[in-house]
Order: C-alpha cells, then sequence, then structure tokens
C-alpha cells in the first residue's frame, strides 16, 4: 500500500465516522428524552459535522479526482464508505445511544490528541480544533455512563445491557489495519498500541466508577467497517441522508 | 495613487444603495479594525467580531485586502453567515475587493475574548468563560461559574451544551435564574 493511498483512506475513515455517528444523532431531533440532551445532542452533532467538513475537504484535495467535499459524501455507496461500524448502529434506548457515544469518544479524544502532532500540517491544524471540541463530547459522555451506572437499578441494567450490545463493535477502533500501520510509520496516524491501552484504559476507568462491567479485550469482534464491509444499518442511513442530492443534482441550496 | 473608476457592476445595475467611498487605499489599518467592531456575532448579538477574537489579520495586497478569520467551533453554523457579514460591512465603507480566509490554526480559543467582551457577555446575561483554556481538565473539577444575573457562585451545570456549541448551560441556585456559560475552549 502506497502512503498516498493509505493516506486517502485515512482521512475518509475519519470523515465517514464522523458524518455517520452526526446523522446518527440527528435522528434524535425532536424526539431526544430531555429538552437539555437534546440540544447537547445536536450539538455534539454539529461539531462532528463540522469536523467531517475539513476531513472531506482534505480529503478530495488528496483524492484529486475531480469530486469535492459534497461528492465525498453525497455520492458513494455503502461499499465505498470507510466509517466504524460502531458509529452506524442504531439510537435505540438512551443508554445505547449514550454507550456508543462514549466508546466513540475515547477512540476520537485519544486519535486526534496524537494527530495534533501529525508531520502533516493540515491534519494537524484540523485535528487540533476538533480536539478541543471532542474533550467536551468525553466528559459528557462520561458523566452520563457514570450517571446511568451509579444511577437506579434499571439505568444500571440498560446502560449494562447497552455496553454489552456493542462491545462487540469496540474491537474495530483499536485493532491497526495496514492503513493504520502505514499512516503511523508516515508520522501521521497513532501509534496503535499506544491507542489500545489509552482506549481501553480511560474505559475501564469510567466504566469502574460505573459501577459496570466491559467485555474482554480478546473477545470475538465484528470487523469490517473501515474497509468498506457495513451491517445492515449503513445503507438505510445513506439512504436517507443522500436522497436529496441524488434527486435533485443539480442542487446548489436546499 | 490608483484610480478606481466605478466597477463593471456599478455601470449596469442602478443602485438605491450609498455610494461606495472611492478611497479605499486611505482607509488605515485602525479604521479597518475599527468598522469591523460593529460586525456583532449573529447568534451572541452583544459581542463583536473583534471583540469575541475571530478576527486574526488584515493584509492588503494592491487595493485587495485579505481578512483572516477563525472559526469558533468547527460546525459552527454561523461561520459562513460572519464571513457575509464583514465581507457587507466591508463593502458598504467602500471596500470592493476584499475576501475572507479561513484558518484553522491556531485554533480559537475563549483567551482570546477581550476585557471588553466578557464584560459585554456577562451584561447579556451569559456568564464569561472562567479561567485559563490551557488549563482545561478533562474529568477532572468543575469550575465555579458565577452567576451573570446575581454574581452568586452557588450555580450548577445542567448540560454540557447550551443553546450554541460554544455555551453549556447553567443554573443559579440563589436567583433560580437559568443562564448560559460561554465555554473554556
Amino acid at each position: 500500500m502506497t502512503e498516498q493511498k493509505a493516506l486517502q483512506d485515512y482521512l475518509l475513515r475519519l470523515a465517514d465516522s464522523d458524518m455517520i455517528l452526526s446523522q446518527r444523532l440527528c435522528e434524535l431531533c425532536g424526539k431526544a428524552p430531555a429538552i437539555e440532551e437534546e440540544m447537547a445532542i445536536m450539538n455534539v452533532g454539529l461539531d462532528l459535522v463540522g469536523q467531517a467538513r475539513n476531513w472531506y475537504e482534505y480529503a478530495a484535495e488528496q483524492i484529486d479526482d475531480g469530486r469535492d467535499a459534497d461528492k465525498l459524501c453525497f455520492l458513494r455507496d455503502a461499499l465505498d464508505y470507510r466509517n466504524l461500524l460502531l458509529v452506524e448502529q442504531p439510537n435505540e434506548d438512551y443508554a445505547v445511544t449514550t454507550a456508543r457515544q462514549f466508546f466513540f469518544d475515547v477512540w476520537h479524544y485519544f486519535t486526534l490528541k496524537s494527530l495534533v502532532d501529525a508531520n502533516d500540517e493540515r491534519i494537524a491544524n484540523i485535528a487540533a480544533k476538533a480536539v478541543k471540541e471532542a474533550t467536551y463530547h468525553l466528559r459528557r459522555s462520561s458523566e452520563w455512563v457514570k450517571r446511568m451506572g451509579d444511577g437506579t437499578e434499571e439505568s444500571h441494567r440498560r446502560i449494562q445491557e447497552a455496553f454489552d450490545l456493542l462491545w462487540r463493535f469496540t474491537g474495530e477502533l483499536v485493532t491497526p489495519d495496514e492503513t493504520d500501520h502505514t499512516m503511523f510509520k508516515a508520522g501521521i496516524g497513532p501509534d496503535p498500541e499506544k491507542l489500545k491501552r489509552d482506549w481501553f484504559g480511560m474505559v475501564r476507568e469510567v466504566a469502574a466508577q460505573a459501577t459496570l462491567k466491559t467485555g474482554a479485550e480478546d473477545a470475538w469482534m465484528y470487523m469490517g467497517g473501515k474497509s468498506g464491509v457495513h451491517t445492515e444499518h449503513l445503507g438505510f442511513i445513506l439512504a436517507e441522508m443522500q436522497f436529496l442530492p441524488r434527486a435533485y443534482p443539480d442542487a446548489t441550496t436546499w | 495613487m490608483n484610480e478606481r473608476g466605478p466597477s463593471s457592476v456599478d455601470l449596469l445595475i442602478a443602485s438605491d444603495r450609498a455610494p461606495a467611498k472611492a478611497h479605499p487605499e486611505l482607509l488605515t489599518e485602525d479604521a479597518i479594525w475599527a468598522l469591523l467592531d460593529n460586525v456583532k456575532d449573529p447568534e451572541v448579538p452583544a459581542v463583536s467580531v473583534i471583540e469575541l477574537g475571530i478576527i486574526r489579520a488584515l493584509s492588503w495586497d494592491g487595493n485587495h485586502l485579505s481578512v483572516d478569520v477563525t472559526p469558533t467551533y468547527s460546525g459552527c453554523p454561523a461561520t459562513e453567515l460572519i464571513e457575509e457579514l464583514i465581507v457587507e460591512a466591508l463593502r458598504a465603507f467602500g471596500i470592493r475587493d476584499s475576501h475572507i480566509n479561513r484558518v484553522l490554526t491556531p485554533a480559537w480559543s475563549t483567551d482570546w475574548i477581550t476585557d471588553e467582551g466578557r464584560e459585554k457577555l456577562r451584561a447579556y446575561g451569559i456568564a464569561p468563560p472562567q479561567g485559563n483554556a490551557s488549563k482545561m481538565s478533562l474529568l477532572g473539577t468543575v469550575e465555579v461559574i458565577t452567576c451573570p444575573f446575581c454574581d452568586s457562585k452557588h450555580t450548577e451545570r445542567i448540560s454540557e451544551f447550551g443553546s450554541t456549541a460554544c455555551k453549556a448551560l447553567y443554573r443559579c441556585r440563589d436567583c433560580l435564574e437559568p443562564f448560559d456559560y460561554f465555554k473554556c475552549i
């Protein structure tokens, strides 16, 4: 794998994961369990859309085949999407939404924190901006995990079930493939071993405070999102998200 | 110096707008900073883009003015509108040839909000950022935020996010008013 190919791939992973999680979060617009949470979720989603745009713009320049950020986002199909499987999982109840956000936020925070020192200036700049936002996201989601885990019998049961349900998608966050290794060697991506240690370290620390059990590190994991093999959910997300620009390709304002 | 005749647009379209001043090159940089101090943040109209610290630099290249602007948050929906408002304010002042440079680095920090801006935020009912962004802790202590209405320190956070991404939602336990807190980043 050439470094250039790995870079394109890596940028799309960052962009797609932000975008798809943001799309999932916006499904809660108008129906979050509390108005404060609704505002929080919409703001987190907005941060992620903004970050996705920054990544897409850079990806478009690197891919350099005439497609711009919008085309990369709205005119690729599921097989070309490179997002983590975790972020395409349905919202379900609020415990699942929260657990998904927490697992993602820990990964996002440590990834961005490392990308701030990437020897690619553009990536470092986008990450320096994004990591400030991700810090708030992680603070919020970890506090909710603790509140639910150490809360009532029902909230504890639900967030534990959410942890158990989503655990099988977390391996992909910290299991490096060729792209991740190439990016690390190029001085851009995070050290895969360190990312894994950091991720498990923080997840276990917060889980302990929340009186929750986490799964085994070597549990069987679903993989594939980073290389375009998705769960059945992604197609439905894209169908909704991409409908307008596909139906009205010449539309410039909506 | 430069001969700046009317642009082709002016020749073709009658306009009821005030005619542009003819000599933008005579404007000093100080005058432009002062001018931009009238452009308000559309989401927090109490403060100007200067007080918010998002205008990073001005530079002239002949008659062409570049304005470096940094967004507060990656996804801030007001970014485009703010950029349009700046260009509009410059045009109204006679600077027809300007463009906005969106810069991401160094990333915007609430430390750049001016003292005047902080006071205006407080008067507007938004608690200004407290402490220093570089010392923000991830999972540690919760800062003590002063109520912008009654100055009580007896406040509690309701949500990490308020009406916009840049604010958190608090409540004063003395005067019982809810209020926005401009977060430190």
